[in-house]
């Protein structure tokens, strides 16, 4: 048994640490969450120049990793940090969605696009989720159909996270079979900007941006389409598998974060003459809060390990870290406000923005309940 | 026991039912129901339509202008308007401060400010809290010195609800710092308009603009605006927090929230079927709705002894505790029920034009309601301190 990361990983993980500590300040953070892109493109540049980016991706297209303890050291520190950067949709999400699954070859073009988000020059946003989908991967209802020489896609997407800013749209659609079926679902690669595609936009309360998507007889030819013809469910899972993965790890660091600044409090808040640190009822939460975060470190470190393994192994592993620490993380956000007290409410203290990452956390991918009963069926298989 | 309202209590209840169904406007009502701000104007129209009718003041009692209402007929009424969405009707001069005037005022006050407090003339706020006075509420430190007629107020409030509307506040001070804690405080009265007040706002984790700080810098407060004797302001705090504690179990806001749980949960969609048909999701509402079922119980059973004449004690913590980790979990609920809808951000998404695109009715609010109703477990004396009381009363003889 080892549990020490690599020395390159420990590289990573210290050097992005240090620039987030000195980098992303609570000011940056609000500076960046007020553009209008949702993010700071200055600090995009600057992960992409510290090795952020290229960390996330494997060597065969430009990265120099990409496996599943890589993903877990920068998203661990961006939670930390409360970064709101579209490292997950853009890197993450769509980047494994470039790449394809196992040892499948990008094509040329999609190589040039992973090679442009290596260099911090490309962003990305996966188009998926639908007003029926809920978290179901495979509930889609958008369809592609053919029109002579197009395709046509027609739809909803529903809070596209990074949507606005991005240069090009990873949209699901359906090609064949009912909603819910693996089989029949494809991949485009849409401009935002061609005929048909209308956007409402909207912040998002955990910072970042995302978009309601409308796909009204888009006219895309066949060229546009990312990977095979109606076999893209596993490309999306695997994609998906990565980015909850990564999901855990940034909610982890966010945990841990959250933690800190209540123990911070409690040993310098005096309330009747003294610490309120000193009183045991709420010296016992605060070791409950410390327990849990271990649990969910080995839930990320189970996940993360096993993202490279048969896909069933994999997935029963990423349900199992989402499903704790959608629970551990509930616990840990809301204990964290009422230790505090009313300054924890306000907008502008840490803890307020910490809390509210681990919380919306929840809303992507699945819920606690949702992983669970997604732990269920892959466990009774 | 008969768990059975009377004839005359459910006559009642049709004569509220049918007040609202007249007279809350729908504009309001919505507001409420999809968990919008009303502004300052939204709450002074509710304001003037309930006290037109003369139900505006149901704790006060009839000489002043209050309703005549029995206990269980102040929670029905509660119940009623929760259920139709209507404002919660402000309490800071109406439940907190009047309670304290009618009992410890002058005569000169009662008349000049309980009127202006019915007629909305006055809205007043709470100058309780201050930086390093939250649950020890009595470290305050804002200061009063007497020169002449006047007090000169130096000092620093925090947590202000609806500060930025209110025209008038009532404060505790303190009098005489060599005096033991809770001893040296007094209750004022102070104009608003008076010159060295300032009101900044404090912006929630949801967004929005509730609570604010209020500065004092050598205000001016005449003598004749002390409640009672100076120094003894402390007692009339208390007596005030036994009266905030009036519909503490909030049993009406939480049904309410249920309801609209279940109306996002028919809408919600999962794996092709409504969400609430999903068994986990039903399992967690079902237990909400039981948790809740009993504590409405637990409420009436306190009501009713109230009605009968006993006096409320521990139990009013109790229903804190356990009405406030209900109406939270409730919203948890909500929260989960809208899924990835809940990510936008309220405040944005409602000023932007959705018409088309729009999420289900409803789910845009919710998270930041979620994040905003974690107050309810810190403010009004913090759960913990509850506790403390609990374990107080019950193992202070035995200990």
């Amino acid at each position: 048994m080892n549990f020490q990361l690599t020395d390159e990983r420990q590289m990573l993980q210290d050097s992005l640490r240090r620039f987030l500590a000195d980098r992303y300040t609570v000011a940056a953070r609000t500076e960046a969450i007020a553009d209008p892109s949702g993010y700071s493109p200055a600090i995009w540049t600057q992960l992409a120049d510290l090795g952020v980016l290229g960390a996330l991706l494997p060597e065969a297209v430009g990265g120099y990793g990409g496996a599943g303890f890589d993903i877990a050291t920068v998203f661990e520190e961006l939670g930390r940090a409360g970064v709101v950067e579209p490292v997950l949709d853009s890197a993450v999400l769509c980047g494994a969605l470039l790449c394809g699954p196992g040892d499948a070859q990008p094509s040329p073009r999609d190589r040039e696009y992973l090679e442009r988000l290596v260099a911090g020059d490309l962003q990305l946003a996966f188009a998926h989720g639908e007003p029926t989908s809920r978290y179901e991967r495979t509930w889609v209802e958008t369809t592609a159909t053919g029109d002579g020489q197009d395709v046509v896609l027609t739809g909803r997407k529903t809070v596209v996270v990074n949507a606005e800013a991005a240069e090009l749209l990873i949209v699901s659609a359906r090609e064949g079979g009912a909603s819910g079926d693996r089989d029949g679902l494809s991949l485009f690669l849409v401009d935002p900007q061609a005929a048909g595609v209308r956007m409402q936009g909207s912040a998002l309360l955990a910072g970042g941006r995302a978009a309601e998507v409308e796909l009204d007889g888009v006219h895309l030819p066949h060229s546009a389409r990312l990977g095979t013809a109606g076999g893209a469910a596993t490309r999306i899972e695997t994609a998906l598998a990565a980015a909850e993965v990564a999901l855990a790890a940034e909610t982890l660091g966010a945990m841990e974060t959250a933690t800190r600044l209540t123990m911070d409090y409690l040993t310098t808040r005096q309330q009747f003459g003294r610490p309120i640190g000193t009183f045991q009822a709420l010296q016992h939460r605060v070791a409950e809060m410390l327990i849990e975060v271990e649990q969910a470190r080995s839930a990320v470190i189970n996940a993360a390990g096993h993202l490279e393994d048969t896909p069933q192994t994999r997935d029963r592993h990423v349900a199992a870290a989402r499903n704790l620490i959608g629970r551990t993380g509930r616990h840990i956000a809301e204990e964290a406000i009422q230790l505090h007290g009313g300054i924890a409410m306000t907008a502008e203290y840490e803890l307020a923005h910490i809390a509210k990452r681990i919380v919306m956390a929840e809303h992507r991918f699945g819920d606690a309940d949702t992983q669970m009963e997604r732990f269920i069926d892959l466990s009774a298989a | 026991m008969d768990l059975n309202y009377s004839t005359e209590d459910l006559a009642f209840r049709a004569e509220v039912r049918a007040f609202l169904d007249a007279k809350l406007p729908q504009d309001l009502s919505d507001a409420v129901r999809l968990g919008r701000g009303l502004g300052k104007e939204g709450h002074d129209r509710w304001h003037s339509i309930l006290n037109e009718q003369g139900w505006l003041a149901p704790t006060w009692p009839e000489e002043y202008g209050g309703c005549g209402w029995n206990a269980v007929q102040r929670h029905i009424f509660e119940e009623e308007c929760c259920r139709a969405h209507a404002p919660r009707i402000v309490p800071f001069g109406l439940t907190m401060l009047a309670p304290v005037l009618q009992k410890f005022g002058s005569d000169e006050q009662r008349a000049h400010f309980l009127p202006k407090i019915l007629s909305g003339e006055h809205w007043w706020c709470q100058g309780y809290s201050e930086p390093g006075a939250g649950s020890d509420l009595a470290s305050l430190r804002t200061r009063a010195v007497r020169d002449g007629d006047h007090y000169v107020v130096n000092g620093q409030k925090t947590w202000t609800t609806l500060g930025q509307y209110a025209n008038w506040i009532f404060c505790l001070v303190r009098t005489d710092p060599d005096a033991k804690q809770q001893e040296g405080i007094s209750f004022l009265l102070i104009d608003m308009d008076t010159p060295g007040i300032e009101v900044r706002p404090i912006i929630l984790l949801d967004g929005t603009h509730e609570v604010n700080e209020v500065w004092f810098t050598d205000v001016r407060v005449p003598v004749e605006n002390l409640v009672g004797e100076e120094n003894k302001g402390w007692t009339y705090a208390k007596y005030l927090l036994t009266h905030e504690r009036t519909n503490i179990a909030g049993v009406g806001f939480s049904q309410a929230g249920l309801d609209a749980v279940k109306r996002l949960a028919r809408q919600q969609i999962h794996r092709g079927r409504p969400l609430i048909e999903n068994p986990h999701f039903a399992a967690r509402l079902a237990r909400a709705e039981i948790d809740l079922m009993a504590m409405a119980t637990t409420n009436l059973r306190i009501i009713s002894a109230a009605a009968q004449g006993q006096a409320p004690g521990v139990e009013s913590s109790m229903l804190k505790v356990k009405g406030t980790e209900i109406r939270q979990e409730i919203n948890d609920l909500a929260r989960r029920a809208a899924g990835a809808y809940a990510l936008p951000f309220a405040a944005e998404a409602l000023a932007g034009d959705n018409s088309a695109l729009a999420p289900p009715e409803g789910s845009d609010t919710v998270a930041a309601q979620y994040f905003n109703n974690r107050k309810l477990s810190i403010f009004g004396g913090s759960n913990e301190i509850q506790k403390n009381i609990i374990a107080k009363v019950s193992l202070g003889g035995r200990t």
